[in-house]
């Protein structure tokens, strides 16, 4: 009876919080295809702020710009989140570890509103004293991948721990130099968290508005700083449309992403069971 | 065992160049806006202006810039400014969304950690998938949910339960909505992480010795979730003070917190170094909670994750 009576409260308030999680979604994707601007009442199925969308300059152009900027950053995140995360795994002591670790991390916990007015600061100065940088794609770049950048370190870092150093050290023996060991042992072992890092930071730069705001200069806008833009006005489905595109593509990515992981990890294991049969299969007497 | 890393040739380029890199995109900014906010700027258009005196060589300081902040001009009492009442609604919503978070989220992390294990990794999956879709369009999303026309309005007039709309955008209901809805997963990972690998054969024990399931629960199941409730609460109120997105979306000019001040203060009154001190000033409110975080649970760059 008392469990009877758990696994209902447990059930109702699972799917209650998920309910909630998954409303605004919902909505959005319900209301993309209303016939009219109504928003609480569905009136008819309609493609027209599909179509509205496709014709809005301001969001195609945001689009390609972010689609731009999200890649850069989320490269150099990728890149720089692998040095940072190998620095801090393997070289244990070196002066100012501490203050590195800080400066890796700060970000995460920084407000966003802090780390965009101090870029815009260094930017102003720096184009105070040399006359570049403009505001613009190349600042908004900076400001994602100091943010990308720390996510994709944690990222990293976590999966770099679990390398198991036995197979690097092995490498080392049979005559690998460092550079090579790097390159076709640990890295492929990372692999996995490296996308992710670069997956995370092109999520972050592409959804960013804040630090986007401080540092994009006139007539460079963003997708999300265009859609701010309209969202501050009021009710606008084509938002609506652009959202039910995206949350379909994420969910792609998302879906991928695990399939790719998952197949990765069952192929290593093959291996690894298809070799240790050889070697029983070696030591077995003849 | 030592690591091939430190025999790597470039081993001073491998360290350097994220080293570097955070040094001046990191570093050398905040010591920017550390300057700044101690800067005159007098009716100068440029905030970048020597703090030390040209005669002399001595230093400088514009005081006036932090002391503004905490005592009004016009000969009103000491904290009892705009920026205080940003600063202290900045952190009373941040408390009041990450007990919200707590209270909706400790229940959904037990009942995950309790469920069969085959279903953990999709009820995660499913927690996560809305935080990898658009932050900014699922805030906005509310707005159209919250408004005095909007589903949950509509829906309840439809239903005979009210007769006119019940007023919540651009409230605290909406902010609080919007806010505990954003931040909701960052309390349930770090909870779950720590509720999964409890030992509920220890409630078991304390059932058999007869407490009750609340009893048992809260003397047993909470003091061993501590850390995930620190680190939850945590990750929940640091990201909430400094909030920009959600009151511009979902407040009214009541609701307004410290990030937009800033915002206004660099951008409308074009007073950069009283920007520069309010975000200095940020940062302590951050530094301060997160200097407890740690003294709790040890530093995370250290801890092996």
């Amino acid at each position: 009876m008392k469990n009877w009576l758990s696994r209902y409260v447990s059930t109702a308030w699972m799917t209650g919080v998920f309910l909630f999680l998954y409303m605004p979604l919902l909505f959005m994707v319900v209301f993309s295809f209303n016939s009219t601007r109504q928003d609480a009442v569905f009136t008819g199925f309609s493609l027209r702020w599909y179509e509205a969308l496709t014709r809005d300059t301001k969001i195609v152009e945001g689009f390609w710009l972010s689609l731009q900027v999200a890649t850069a950053a989320g490269v150099a995140s990728a890149v720089l989140a692998t040095f940072a995360a190998f620095v801090l795994v393997r070289y244990r002591r070196f002066p100012g570890r501490t203050l590195f670790s800080g400066m890796v991390n700060a970000p995460l916990v920084m407000p966003e509103v802090v780390i965009g007015l101090s870029l815009l600061l260094l930017m102003v100065g720096v184009q105070n004293a040399f006359g570049w940088p403009q505001r613009g794609m190349l600042t908004i770049v900076l400001g994602h991948t100091l943010l990308g950048m720390a996510y994709g370190m944690v990222v990293i870092q976590s999966r770099l721990l679990e390398v198991d150093r036995a197979i690097e050290e092995a490498a080392m023996d049979l005559g690998a130099r460092p550079i090579q060991v790097f390159f076709l042992v640990t890295m492929p072992h990372i692999m996995p968290a490296i996308l992710a890092a670069y997956l995370l930071a092109f999520t972050l730069s592409f959804d960013d508005v804040v630090i986007s705001e401080f540092l994009s200069g006139p007539g460079v806008n963003t997708l999300p700083q265009v859609i701010f833009g309209y969202a501050r006005r009021g009710i606008n489905p084509t938002i609506y449309a652009a959202a039910t595109l995206l949350i379909v593509s994420v969910t792609l990515v998302v879906i991928f992403y695990s399939v790719w992981v998952s197949r990765q990890t069952r192929r290593r294991e093959r291996d690894i069971a298809a070799a240790t049969q050889t070697e029983i299969a070696a030591l077995q007497p003849k | 065992m030592t690591s091939y890393a430190l025999k790597m040739p470039g081993r001073r380029l491998v360290i350097g160049i994220p080293f570097t890199w955070l040094v001046l995109f990191f570093l050398l900014p905040f010591l920017i806006l550390l300057y700044i906010s101690f800067v005159d700027m007098g009716n100068d258009i440029s905030p970048f202006k020597p703090i030390w005196d040209s005669n002399t060589g001595l230093l400088k300081l514009k005081y006036e810039n932090y002391l503004s902040i905490f005592r009004s001009a016009d000969g009103g009492g000491l904290f009892k400014t705009i920026y205080i009442e940003a600063y202290l609604r900045s952190i009373w919503y941040a408390l009041c969304t990450a007990v919200l978070c707590l209270l909706m989220g400790y229940p959904f992390s037990y009942f995950i950690a309790r469920s069969r294990a085959s279903v953990r990794p999709a009820l995660l999956m499913m927690v996560m998938l809305p935080f990898w879709t658009s932050f900014l369009l699922r805030v906005y999303a509310w707005k159209g949910i919250l408004a005095d026309q909007g589903v949950i309005n509509q829906v309840l007039m439809a239903l005979g339960f009210i007769d006119e709309p019940i007023l919540m955008l651009y409230t605290d209901v909406s902010m609080l909505v919007g806010m505990t809805y954003v931040y909701l997963p960052f309390m349930i990972l770090p909870l779950y992480a720590n509720l999964v690998k409890m030992d509920f054969r220890l409630l078991e024990a304390a059932y058999d010795l007869g407490a009750s399931p609340f009893k048992a629960f809260w003397l047993v199941t909470v003091p061993l979730s501590k850390a995930g409730i620190i680190a939850g609460f945590m990750l929940v109120f640091i990201p909430s003070v400094g909030e920009f997105v959600i009151p511009s979306l979902l407040g009214g000019p009541e609701n307004i917190m410290i990030g937009r001040v800033v915002w206004d203060e660099m951008f409308t009154s074009n007073n950069w170094p009283r920007a520069s001190a309010l975000a200095v000033v940020m940062i302590g409110l951050i530094v301060i909670p997160l200097a407890l975080y740690y003294y709790y649970t040890g530093d995370p760059a250290e801890k092996k994750i």
